[in-house]
């Protein structure tokens, strides 16, 4: 039996693959497989090339695959003039040239004939000849017009595939049914069910098929934006303010549609200084908000960032990287804005910063920013990207069966407030020298009795009035950034660390990793020990405060670490450096930032690069270690 | 049982309740206007029987910012150009709080200018107080996007080669429902103007001239004024937005030669306000959002209930 599908459907933008790979994904989880999705999309609305992997295995996934070996090549229905000499390429021939290198040995091709013509693809017999693929044409688009629209030919190369994996069309017939109803349900059905029994018909030369597993339990399907949106409404956050920009956009949208439904309140406005700024308003009046945006937008939030810290407003940002600088690449994941969320702004920093590893982390952390947010007053932000947003995994639907957490954190209620600290002249003591617990000052919230105080952007003093004093100052700015020793020592003692490790303690070699990247990181580590090496990993996901115990035993544990992230510049290496003060020698840098996340076998490759001094895969990087 | 018991109390409240005892006196210079917009809010403000900590007022930096220092309520002190986004989003949070947000003409007519347009549009039921000095002060006398063309200074040293921003014009047009220009020098008007603006439901913008006695020396000290409602010169209708923006357009104009025009501009009593308008398209709640946090009997919607099985 095949071991694991990597399905990719290749076309244009706008010509629905998103759609139809989302549903093909859900229909392989529903028949007991565990699925991760892949996406890559360019910035343009009608065109362009375009593909989403969908990988499917009996045995849990937890990233992209190594290449891919089963491909539906679609038309692009907006591909421009085609002129090879063209600077973006022959666009209609992208679905089928621009996806055979990563197409494994062995693969099956499915194309539109209709719109593709295989016999303009440089060496086309030759390559499908050396590496055994199992090449399918049919016309595709003729199939959808005979029977409806084109844009039907999805559904056509859907029914092919599936037949030729031999995967009984139950599932999607089902998912079919759910998203659509009348004459354009039955046309696609038609289309579907006539394209698996004319391929059934077909001699098949490849060995491919469609695995069979078993869930134990009830399984769902969701992206990272999907669990940053449901940790957020989960803990009680019912304001959102922001501006659209991809990829943050997602959450954004997520938000303002189910916020209504729970009598919440979402604001797109006029600027992300104005979002981040609407947020604080909003928190400082006593409701539970967060706003966000990705690299560029976050840049403007800079100033309402600060403001948050310096009146120790609570507030949850998320940030949705992508390749920058400036505008970059919208579309294409990169991890390089991690010192723009860490320091964007000035004074010295309060801020907590989570970037998670998973769509089960990205629920979780998003809970934790706001349980940190309100209970110590201070900006948590959660650093995620394209990637983690968009990918979609299966995952355990009891996973989510919690308890809202609304609280609203160190809050006094009126009777609470007239037994309170206030000044001679009435003024509440919003932010005391000396408050006692974990530094953190309560605060009253507008309209209550007793508690009025002035949020302060100058220094201040317990009451919120401007003071320059040089002894207030120093009492002031002790209690703010003490709060982040304070967080520390409470995410020391907890249950659970938010980083996570994979395979064995003792292992002799170690890769870290931060956000997005972890998953694939574990999968190259099995890959690893696989092949007879000794290597564990580590996903950090506090960013801010530092995890410096765990981190440092980790270092401290093997010999050697490979650091991986999506940078150019090594960032995450150099944080843990500045946090920890050594363990240069031990760090070698594995960067990638051509616009695509890592695969599994780049980081191997990387890590040979440490061991054996093998070249790196193309894509990748290699930095070694400081005094290497 | 309201969490926020401040609220519509509904009492006769004196001046100095407003008056905060950590810092009773300002420490604006002598003879500067914003003695002006504070005597009035305070003044106003007990018109209308405003417990203090009813009242959010939010502020901008610069002169005009430290209004928070000098009048005791809630207050945010918020940053340059940015007190109407945060107190817009405190209304929504809580409509039930009276919601005042102040600065100057830099801070709203220049670094904040596009949070203007945008809240103007909105209309909030906020009041907007600008304290229009034609200069930045507490940065030491440069050139502000009032100041007149021509106007010197040492980031200007030949001469503002712009036309200044018509405040008024800009505020109707990107839709405020009352805008109104007040002087330091009128202290009585500017009382029934920050009354009536409070009062409005809906967006209100007050243009109120404050003279810089110490940086724009040479400037008109506001005098004489003239008020456009008792005089029979300037008759217009304020419910009608044409013949509004041709008295603010000659207002503008006036006011670099010498002549003082104030009062109300424009009103709209008929469109709605922001929340109403939420409101009526099911998104925005009845009951102020604040108090849902201090609802014991609230029952938290779970996202596992209400959004899962379309995942499945």
């Amino acid at each position: 039996m095949t071991e694991e599908i990597v399905w990719r459907i290749a076309g244009g933008s706008g010509d629905g693959i998103d759609s139809t790979s989302q549903n093909f994904a859900k229909a392989l989880m529903r028949s007991g497989l565990h699925v991760f999705t892949h996406r890559h999309y360019p910035s343009r609305i009608r065109g362009g090339h375009t593909y989403v992997e969908v990988r499917a295995s009996p045995e849990p996934v937890k990233s992209r695959g190594d290449g891919y070996n089963c491909l539906l090549a679609l038309g692009d229905s907006f591909a421009r003039n085609p002129q090879e000499d063209a600077y973006y390429g022959d666009e209609e021939m992208k679905p089928i040239v621009e996806n055979l290198d990563e197409l494994r040995e062995g693969g099956v091709i499915v194309y539109d004939e209709g719109l593709v013509d295989i016999d303009a693809v440089p060496g086309f017999e030759e390559r499908v000849e050396k590496n055994d693929w199992h090449v399918y044409p049919m016309d595709l688009r003729a199939r959808a017009r005979e029977k409806g629209r084109e844009v039907m030919r999805n559904t056509a190369g859907v029914g092919a595939t599936a037949a030729l994996l031999e995967y009984e069309l139950d599932n999607i017939k089902d998912l079919m049914s759910d998203a659509m109803s009348g004459d354009v349900l039955e046309t696609n059905l038609e289309i579907l069910e006539d394209a698996y029994e004319d391929v059934q018909e077909m001699e098949f030369s490849h060995d491919l098929r469609m695995p069979t597993g078993e869930h134990d339990e009830e399984q769902v399907l969701l992206s990272g934006s999907n669990a940053i949106a449901y940790g957020a409404l989960d803990a009680g956050c019912r304001f959102i303010s922001g501006y659209p920009m991809t990829p943050w956009t997602e959450v954004f949208s997520l938000m303002s549609k189910y916020l209504p439904k729970v009598d919440g309140i979402s604001e797109q406005v006029e600027d992300e200084i104005a979002a981040a700024a609407l947020a604080l308003g909003a928190s400082h009046a006593g409701v539970k908000a967060m706003s966000g945006s990705s690299g560029g937008g976050f840049s403007l939030m800079t100033e309402p960032l600060g403001l948050a810290e310096m009146t120790e407003t609570p507030v949850v940002l998320v940030e949705a990287m992508r390749a920058g600088p400036a505008t970059g690449m919208p579309t294409k994941p990169e991890q390089s804005d991690l010192e723009h969320v860490l320091y964007a702004s000035q004074g010295d920093s309060t801020r907590v910063v989570f970037a998670p590893g998973n769509v089960e982390e990205a629920y979780d952390q998003t809970r934790a920013a706001f349980e940190i947010a309100y209970d110590y007053h201070v900006p948590a932000i959660v650093l995620y990207d394209q990637k983690i947003g968009g990918e979609l995994r299966n995952v355990d639907e009891s996973f989510f069966d919690r308890e809202p957490a609304p609280d609203l954190g160190a809050t006094l209620t009126e009777e609470e407030l007239a037994e309170a600290a206030h000044h001679s002249a009435g003024k509440f003591n919003r932010y005391q020298h000396n408050p006692g617990e974990k530094g953190v000052s309560p605060r009253s919230i507008p309209g209550q009795k007793g508690g009025r105080f002035l949020a302060e952007s100058n220094e201040h003093t317990p009451q919120g009035h401007i003071c320059e004093d040089p002894g207030n100052r120093i009492a002031q700015v002790d209690r703010r950034l003490g709060k982040h020793d304070s967080i520390r020592e409470q995410f020391n003692g907890a249950d659970g660390s938010h980083q996570t490790t994979h395979g064995d303690d003792d292992a002799a070699y170690g890769i870290m990793t931060f956000g997005s990247q972890q998953g694939t990181v574990e999968e190259a580590v099995d890959e690893l020990n696989d092949a007879g090496y000794s290597v564990k990993s580590m996903g950090v996901s506090d960013l801010m405060p530092f995890p410096e115990a765990e981190v440092t035993e980790f270092l401290e544990s093997v010999d050697e670490c490979l650091v991986v992230e999506m940078t150019a510049s090594g960032q995450f290496r150099g944080l843990v450096q500045r946090e920890l003060g050594r363990f240069g020698p031990k760090m070698h840098s594995l960067l990638k930032y051509n616009g695509n996340p890592f695969e599994p076998a780049e980081i191997v490759d990387g890590f040979r690069s440490v061991l054996e001094g093998d070249e790196p895969a193309t894509t990748t990087k290699f930095v070694p270690a400081a005094g290497d | 049982m309201s969490a926020f018991n401040a609220i519509g109390a509904d009492r006769e409240v004196e001046r100095d309740e407003y008056t905060p005892g950590i810092e009773p006196q300002a420490t604006w210079c002598p003879g500067c206007g914003d003695f002006s917009v504070l005597k009035a809010l305070k003044g106003a403000m007990s018109e209308l029987g405003k417990d203090p900590e009813e009242i959010l007022l939010v502020t901008g930096i610069g002169c005009s910012g430290k209004l928070n220092s000098y009048f005791d309520s809630y207050g945010f002190h918020t940053l340059h150009g940015r007190a109407l986004p945060v107190a817009r989003a405190a209304k929504l949070a809580n409509p039930d709080l009276e919601v005042v947000a102040a600065g100057g003409d830099g801070d709203g007519y220049g670094i904040g200018g596009n949070h203007l347009t945008h809240t103007a549009r909105e209309n909030h039921d906020i009041t907007y107080i600008v304290f229009n000095n034609e200069i930045f002060g507490l940065t030491k006398g440069q050139t502000s996007p009032t100041s007149p063309k021509g106007h010197k200074s040492k980031t200007q040293p030949h001469g503002s080669a712009k036309d200044p921003v018509r405040p008024l014009s800009t505020s109707l047009t990107a839709g405020s429902s009352y805008v109104a220009r007040t002087a330091a020098v009128n202290p009585n008007q500017a009382q029934e103007i920050l009354v009536e603006a409070i009062q409005h439901n809906g967006f209100s913008h007050v243009d109120f001239l404050t003279q810089c006695p110490t940086w724009n020396k040479d400037a008109k000290q506001y005098v004489p004024y003239i008020d456009i409602q008792q005089n029979d010169d300037y008759e217009f209708d304020v419910t009608n937005r044409p013949e509004a923006a041709e008295m603010m357009y000659e207002t503008e104009l006036a006011v670099h030669d010498g002549e003082i025009l104030t009062g109300r501009y424009y009103r709209d009593d008929e469109r709605l306000s922001y929340t109403e308008e939420k409101q009526a398209i099911g998104e925005m709640p009845e009951e102020p959002l604040a108090e849902r946090y201090h609802d014991d009997d609230y029952e938290w919607e779970r996202t596992y209930d209400m959004i899962l099985d379309a995942h499945k």
